[in-house]
């Protein structure tokens, strides 16, 4: 299906958000997740359930004013 | 008396950004001379190979300063609240530098966003920081949904142009004197800080000043020093101005005095 991660347009064959993270190669990386633009939480990650056209923002810590 | 946020106490009045240092050496140097106790810090996409975001986290927890999370560049509502989740998460902190901006050119707030925002953070928890203007009705709004600290700005955000209204701030100030407020963006200089301090506010947030400084170690130690002195200067309590000059040597037993009539 195709999903939107961090505005790029891209395939996946994961089910849901915590499985694509994995497939996507963020490990352990300190991540957090929002799901058509609401948040959710590192535990719900595999409930979130992905469908085509989702749209999925992945973020990290970073310089900031 | 010490700065207080949320029941906390902090012994420096500084509050530093953490972005566009010339290296993330420079960047640590600059904190550990600063003597701050406090970073801002956003959230932004990371790529899944790009690391860039994990190196920073590991670059600030080694400082051992309290991270404020900011919502940088969030235009509506629902991107201020979202970000404010996610950060809570990585950060693992109810702080919160609540930003909605309103305009691309004076990076101003949105003051009917932010007040909006704020409630809902405050509701579910959050110790929000709002960057706000001098507005007094929109600071009243913030106080009554729960906002502890007030964070006016100075000038436009990265325009170093210090303290725009100093009829506006001092009002604010008296018009809140139990809370903690900040002047937050425009400081462009040490003495911008100072002034801050002076006029009675308990502590300055900056970037732009210290990091793109020609020499941003010395200007951060520079505003450890302007704070010192701003504060102390507003607990000695500053004469006021006078309009006609008095002499400040004594005029009795001048030599040849009244020798002139």
């Amino acid at each position: 299906m195709k999903i939107t991660v961090n505005g790029e347009s891209q395939v996946t064959q994961a089910s849901n958000l915590q499985e694509l993270v994995k497939r996507l190669g963020y490990g352990e990386s300190k991540i957090a997740a929002a799901f058509n633009g609401s948040f959710v939480p590192h535990s719900q990650y595999i409930n979130t359930l992905l469908s085509e056209g989702d749209d999925i923002e992945i973020v990290a810590p970073m310089q900031g004013g | 008396m010490s700065l207080v946020f949320y029941g906390e106490s902090f012994s420096s009045r500084l509050l530093l950004g953490t972005a566009q240092y010339p290296s993330p050496q420079i960047m640590k140097s600059a904190i550990e001379v600063s003597g701050c106790e406090i970073l801002t810090a956003s959230v932004r996409r990371e790529a899944a190979k790009g690391r860039d975001g994990q190196k920073f986290w590991s670059l600030i927890q080694q400082t051992g300063c309290r991270i404020l999370p900011n919502t940088a560049g969030c235009k509506s509502v629902q991107e201020a609240v979202t970000t404010a989740h996610m950060a809570r998460e990585l950060f693992d902190t109810p702080w919160i530098k609540l930003e909605v901006i309103g305009n691309d050119d004076t990076l101003q707030p949105n003051v009917f966003g932010l007040v909006e925002a704020a409630k809902i953070l405050c509701e579910e928890g959050f110790n929000v920081f709002p960057y706000t203007t001098t507005d007094l009705g929109v600071a009243e709004k913030l106080v009554d949904f729960g906002c502890q600290v007030l964070m006016p700005w100075g000038s436009p955000i990265g325009s170093g142009r210090g303290l725009n209204d100093l009829y506006a701030l001092r009002s604010f100030r008296a018009h809140f004197p139990d809370i903690s407020l900040v002047i937050d963006a425009g400081i462009g200089t040490a003495s911008h800080a100072t002034q801050a301090l002076e006029l009675g506010y308990d502590a300055v947030l900056l970037n732009t000043a210290v990091a793109k400084a020609g020499d941003s170690v010395a200007m951060a130690e520079a505003f450890k020093y302007a704070l010192f002195a701003g504060r102390k200067a507003f607990e000695a309590k500053a004469i006021n101005p006078r309009d006609m000059a008095m002499p400040s040597t004594p005029v009795v037993g001048t030599p040849f005095w009244h020798t002139h009539d």
